[in-house]
């Protein structure tokens, strides 16, 4: 299907305030001292849960993208993952000043000692490399190479919900539902699998499927 | 004899104590509607202050008070970990709003001579309650200064007599998952048990606490009863409890059953040993904005003058 280059501008400003969001709530809930007991706590943990969402979003393009068969979605892969490094940003950047005081020596100790901490901060630095080579020019440059470095994705998705799954106490709600997803969206990518559910939710499948339901609720009108 | 009557007043004239505070709500209510009008900030902290619950009778001071700012209620009752009301620190508040802690009994049994019962009601009319202010310091690494309720433990202990037998003290949480919530889940091994050792039960830091800021504890930090041990990381400190015993061996207990090598049956507040996934050298006090910063902890949370006897010729790295 194709979209007009005016409506993918639309869409992207849409969707560029829309990830903007949580940030702005996070900072109006700072300035009205709404975070609870545990402010830095509490930004540390948004800031890192959105990080996560956003990063988990950005990997299901490509699968939703091959379902639907809606090319266009591919368009707003870059700013969805650059927001997920934004967050991550936000993130390392509350660890290091409000959590950590700027201590280098306890974050270096952290980093080196601390897996879950040393996890979260490959997947930063990860994320960082991508999005510094996420512009056009890079891509030029960078030529094949480009996607090899960006396959890396992946991995910052994995140590990311790693990283969120290691620093929890009992309740492994949250983080648990984050790995299932990852799993998934992995799935999606792997050979036979892809090709059947591709199969199974071909824009043919889709249509019979649409028939069916139209029969059926005109039937019962 | 001549009974001279007091006052002119008939007893019908007098305002009941319940309509008296029915009238301060009211106008408490009515000052913070106005007040939310212009700024609902202000509303919001007024409203969290005490004063909703029952106040402890007889309340005496003690001279267990420690040299720092005291936490807001609000904080004290809006941040905490009780897992059998919901995971999430601000989920206890909400969820344990209707829990019923009456009528409440503590069963005491194992090695004494004279096990049996005790109603809440009795152990706060028989027992001194003193105000308490401590340092409450969690494994987390995140810290209040709390104004507890509470009487020693070892006096209520010593009433049961236990025996020469008696070297640990075991406790228990109410089992209920239809008054606790989240006990229908797993996450934890339910009912909640934790110990002390006869002579750390015995400490008189170690107490019983049954009020907060003055009044009866919020559901959320543990009504009706619960243990405060101040030199402990904040997870020994048992809540809502129905169930203390003595005996011979060291109990089984919650959080070192469920991850062994990260807490410790000891749990003693110490700076030089790390959790094995964060520091322990420093720890945040609650409730001072986001530019506050983390402080040091001291050894036994501070009370060390007092307790470090306790584990003279103790590695405290292994038996962390």
């Amino acid at each position: 299907m194709r979209v007009a280059n005016k409506n993918i501008v639309i869409g992207k400003l849409l969707l560029f305030l829309l990830c903007l969001v949580p940030a702005l709530l996070l900072l109006w809930d700072a300035l009205q001292q709404q975070l609870g007991a545990n402010p830095v706590e509490a930004l540390l943990h948004r800031s890192g849960d959105w990080s996560i969402r956003l990063l988990l979003i950005t990997l299901a393009i490509t699968p939703l993208r091959k379902l639907t068969a809606r090319g266009w979605l591919l368009r707003y892969r870059r700013m969805l993952g650059l927001f997920a490094f934004f967050y991550a940003l936000l993130h390392f950047t509350v660890y290091l000043w409000l959590d950590r005081g700027l201590s280098w020596m306890e974050i270096s100790v952290d980093i080196l000692e601390r897996p879950y901490i040393t996890l979260g901060f490959v997947a930063f630095l990860i994320l960082l490399a991508l999005a510094v080579t996420s512009t056009r020019g890079m891509m030029r440059r960078l030529g094949k190479h480009w996607s090899a470095l960006h396959q890396w994705v992946y991995a910052a998705g994995l140590f990311g919900v790693i990283h969120f799954l290691w620093l929890v106490k009992a309740d492994y709600r949250e983080p648990g539902l984050y790995m299932a997803i990852f799993i998934i969206l992995m799935l999606f990518r792997a050979g036979s699998f892809k090709k059947r559910l591709q199969r199974a939710f071909s824009s043919d499948a889709l249509r019979k499927l649409s028939s069916i339901l139209r029969c059926y609720t005109s039937e019962n009108a | 004899m001549l009974i001279r009557k007091t006052s002119g007043i008939r007893s019908s004239e007098i305002t009941s104590q319940s309509i008296f505070n029915q009238r301060r709500e009211f106008l408490k209510s009515g000052i913070y509607a106005f007040a939310g009008l212009a700024m609902p900030d202000l509303a919001l902290a007024l409203a969290d202050k005490p004063g909703k619950l029952k106040p402890i009778a007889n309340l005496h001071p003690s001279k267990y008070r420690v040299d720092a700012e005291v936490t807001d209620y609000k904080w004290i009752t809006t941040y905490n970990n009780f897992t059998e009301f919901g995971h999430g620190k601000s989920t206890p508040a909400k969820t344990a709003r209707k829990f019923k802690t009456r009528p409440w009994t503590v069963e005491v049994d194992g090695e004494c001579e004279k096990p049996g019962k005790i109603d809440i009601e009795e152990i706060l009319s028989s027992f001194t309650q003193e105000e308490r202010i401590y340092r409450f310091r969690c494994v987390e690494a995140w810290s209040m200064v709390v104004p507890w309720v509470g009487f020693p433990l070892g006096d209520l202990l010593k009433q049961f007599k236990p025996t020469s037998k008696a070297k640990y003290v075991v406790f228990e949480t109410l089992h209920d998952p239809k008054r606790m919530p989240n006990q229908r889940y797993d996450g934890l091994d339910w009912p909640y048990r934790e110990g002390l050792r006869m002579d750390e039960a015995m400490h008189p830091l170690t107490i019983l606490s049954t009020g907060l800021y003055g009044e009866i504890l919020p559901n959320q930090n543990g009504a009706p009863l619960r243990l405060v041990v101040p030199w402990k990381y904040g997870f020994k400190s048992i809540k809502s409890i129905v169930k203390i015993s003595f005996s011979e061996k060291q109990p089984p207990t919650t959080w070192n059953g469920k991850a062994p090598d990260e807490y410790g049956f000891f749990a003693n507040v110490n700076p030089k040993v790390d959790h094995p996934r964060w520091s322990q050298a420093k720890h945040r006090v609650l409730g001072g904005g986001i530019f506050s910063g983390r402080e040091k902890t001291r050894m036994f949370n501070g009370y060390a003058d007092e307790v470090a006897s306790l584990y003279r010729g103790m590695n405290l790295k292994n038996n962390f």
